[in-house]
């Protein structure tokens, strides 16, 4: 029967007047950590997904937007440029430019978006292929490791995309041809995990259909071997569309140098040289002098932290003083059963307590409090980060983990301490003074 | 073995108390009777070191209990002395048996389950070792603090008016296990009470 026991007995003896506070202090650390987890995890998921990229090139819009849309594949893109907007950056000699990847999006696969572009993004991202080939022909796939996980997808697979980034079966390009998995990347952490990876030309394949309708193979016998020469006439309605989607096409794309000038693709991702003074003039000129506009996304993703941290400052604050209010309800609820315990503490200095002892047992029991406060809290952060997760996974394919433990959290348990020992500091200095006789004849 | 000299209590200007001197030797058993309200209970927390004396000493087994510094008179009380009150109080968290071994901890003697059965056989509650002491009896209860107060195996042993709630049967009883326990461990038994049908049993008194 040591204090620790004792005060436990103590504790649990009378739960209901102490749940209040255990209640209180649960909410007030699970609100804590939980605004620690989130904060960190977003970081993490921003910071990785930055991957070098030094401008973004679009379409005009919201910055902001162009940057989520491009770089972290959440939120829909500004809309589209055309090839021959895009192409000086796409040229190889350009003095600033150390590389640029164009990107089509617009389809998704089960959510999973589709991502029409070179195979520069591999670098970018440090992705390597785990499994079969880099993407080439139009219709091949390289996938990301989170498909071949989550959805169970590997080489050789056949799929239908559908239009826009939500998985919607009215949606689906049922008359295109189907898309067949090449590859599987290694995970990385970072988006390209989520995406999936093909050729500029295939996006205008799928989609450019709709402007040849009735055209040249809206015949009723449509020739495969046509198809072959100019991919971007597929029948979009025709009824060759059957023998035509099972068909899986060998096209090798052109550099988009070639390509026609009216082609459109979402938006650029630029890797400067060097950060200096006439790269930074670059993004001014192309917003001012363009049909463009170029974001950076290091500030953009700086303004979306701002705007964040608003709303998170208002919630820290009102968990510090959910936190202070189970403080003051630890107090009360010992002071009021120093009443009631009065005689057992005489008695146990009659038993050979020294004053210290009680001063210890009392605050043990604050302490103990604040801990099974931690404790739950923590528990509840934690599990609802990790609904949270799930919810993050099924939006925007994001991942999140409630299982990840960070240092801040310790730093809350010291702070939880410091707490519990506070409340239980003034209690715990009367029972040690206890007059032994007072009490006793009382 | 308690020795007391010249000892007087004041809780006021106007009410000063003064003892008579007080010396019983080791394992003699003693009553400390008087009116109610003449002293005796602050006399008997003199004597344990529950309260400080305005003037004089106590001494048990050849220690000056009032000039011990509160931890040590805690401690030296813990171990040697034995105090049953007139109304049975535990720690309410805890069973009958938590309870003994809680007076052996605090007493910083080595908990002995088995010596806590075998004290509460000899007492006839052996079977409430597991019990709520909330859920005793009265009669109960006093057993078990006499149980509380010889479980160290004091070398001398407190009893404030242990009699006063009980009726007569259990009067005879709770007094034969005092003295049968006080003689068993040789300690010195010292009770305080206003009780008469205490007079005829034990010849030793100190009236107040």
């Amino acid at each position: 029967m040591n204090l620790l026991q004792l005060s436990w007995k103590n504790l649990t003896f009378k739960p209901l007047s102490m749940l209040l506070s255990v209640v209180l202090f649960a909410l007030g650390v699970g609100l804590i950590s939980l605004l620690f987890l989130l904060n960190n995890q977003l970081e993490k998921n921003f910071e990785k997904n930055l991957a070098g990229v030094d401008l973004v090139i679009g379409a005009k819009g919201s910055p902001l937007q162009l940057i989520l849309s491009s770089m972290y594949h959440i939120d829909a893109p500004t809309g589209n440029i055309t090839l021959k907007e895009a192409r000086p950056f796409l040229n190889p000699k350009h003095p600033l430019i150390q590389q640029a990847i164009p990107l089509s999006m617009g389809d998704n696969y089960r959510g999973y978006r589709i991502l029409g572009t070179t195979h520069e993004i591999l670098d970018f991202y440090d992705a390597t292929v785990a499994e079969g080939k880099i993407w080439s022909q139009n219709y091949e796939v390289t996938i990301g490791a989170s498909l071949a996980s989550e959805l169970g997808m590997k080489i050789g697979d056949e799929f239908k995309s559908s239009h826009g980034f939500v998985d919607d079966e009215d949606l689906a390009h049922d008359d295109a041809p189907s898309f067949r998995v090449v590859g599987i990347l290694n995970p990385t952490g970072s988006v390209i995990d989520q995406l999936i990876l093909t050729t500029t030309q295939t996006y205008w394949a799928v989609h450019e259909e709709h402007d040849h309708e009735g055209e040249e193979h809206s015949e009723e016998e449509y020739e495969h071997s046509e198809s072959e020469h100019d991919h971007e006439d597929h029948d979009h309605d025709g009824d060759g569309k059957a023998d035509h989607a099972a068909e899986y096409h060998v096209d090798i794309p052109k550099s988009l140098l070639e390509e026609d000038d009216e082609k459109s693709i979402t938006s650029l991702l630029i890797k400067f040289k060097g950060r200096n003074f006439q790269a930074l003039n670059m993004q001014r000129s192309i917003n001012e002098n363009t049909d463009m506009q170029a974001a950076t996304p290091a500030i953009e993703v700086n303004r979306l932290y701002s705007l964040m941290n608003t709303g998170e400052q208002a919630l820290t604050i009102l968990a510090y003083v959910i936190i202070f209010v189970s403080g003051l309800s630890i107090f009360i609820s010992l002071f009021s059963s120093l009443k009631e315990r009065k005689y057992e503490l005489a008695l146990m200095r009659v038993m050979g307590a020294k004053p210290g002892k009680l001063f210890s047992l009392i605050v043990l029991e604050g302490l103990l409090l604040a801990i099974i406060g931690f404790a739950i809290g923590i528990l509840l952060s934690h599990g609802g980060m990790q609904i949270f997760a799930g919810a993050m996974k099924d939006a925007y394919r994001y991942t999140f983990s409630g299982w990840e433990f960070l240092p801040q959290e310790l730093y809350l348990l010291i702070g939880t301490l410091v707490i519990g020992f506070l409340a239980a500091v003034i209690p715990a200095i009367q029972a040690a003074n206890t007059d032994i006789s007072e009490t006793l004849t009382r | 073995m308690l020795k007391t000299q010249g000892l007087s209590f004041a809780y006021d200007q106007q009410t000063r108390l003064d003892f008579p001197d007080i010396d019983c030797e080791s394992g003699e058993q003693w009553l400390l009777i008087g009116q109610s309200g003449c002293g005796k209970t602050t006399l008997l927390h003199l004597l344990a070191g529950l309260r400080t004396p305005q003037s004089g000493t106590v001494t048990i087994n050849n220690t000056a209990i009032n000039k011990l510094p509160t931890g040590q008179l805690d401690q030296f009380r813990g171990k040697n002395v034995g105090i049953i009150f007139q109304q049975s109080h535990f720690v309410r968290s805890l069973n009958v048996l938590e309870n003994l071994l809680l007076a052996q901890k605090l007493a910083g003697v080595k908990t002995d389950e088995n010596a806590i059965r075998e004290i509460l056989e000899h007492l006839n509650i052996g079977h409430k070792l597991k019990s709520k002491t909330s859920e005793l009896s009265i009669g109960e209860q006093q057993r078990v603090a006499i149980a509380r107060a010889m479980v160290n195996q004091p070398s001398i042993i407190f009893a404030d008016e242990p009699t006063s709630a009980l009726d007569d049967k259990n009067t005879e009883q709770v007094i034969e296990l005092l003295r049968t326990q006080a003689t068993n461990a040789n300690a010195t038994l010292l009770i305080v009470t206003h009780d008469n049908r205490l007079k005829t049993i034990f010849d030793k008194r100190i009236e107040l």
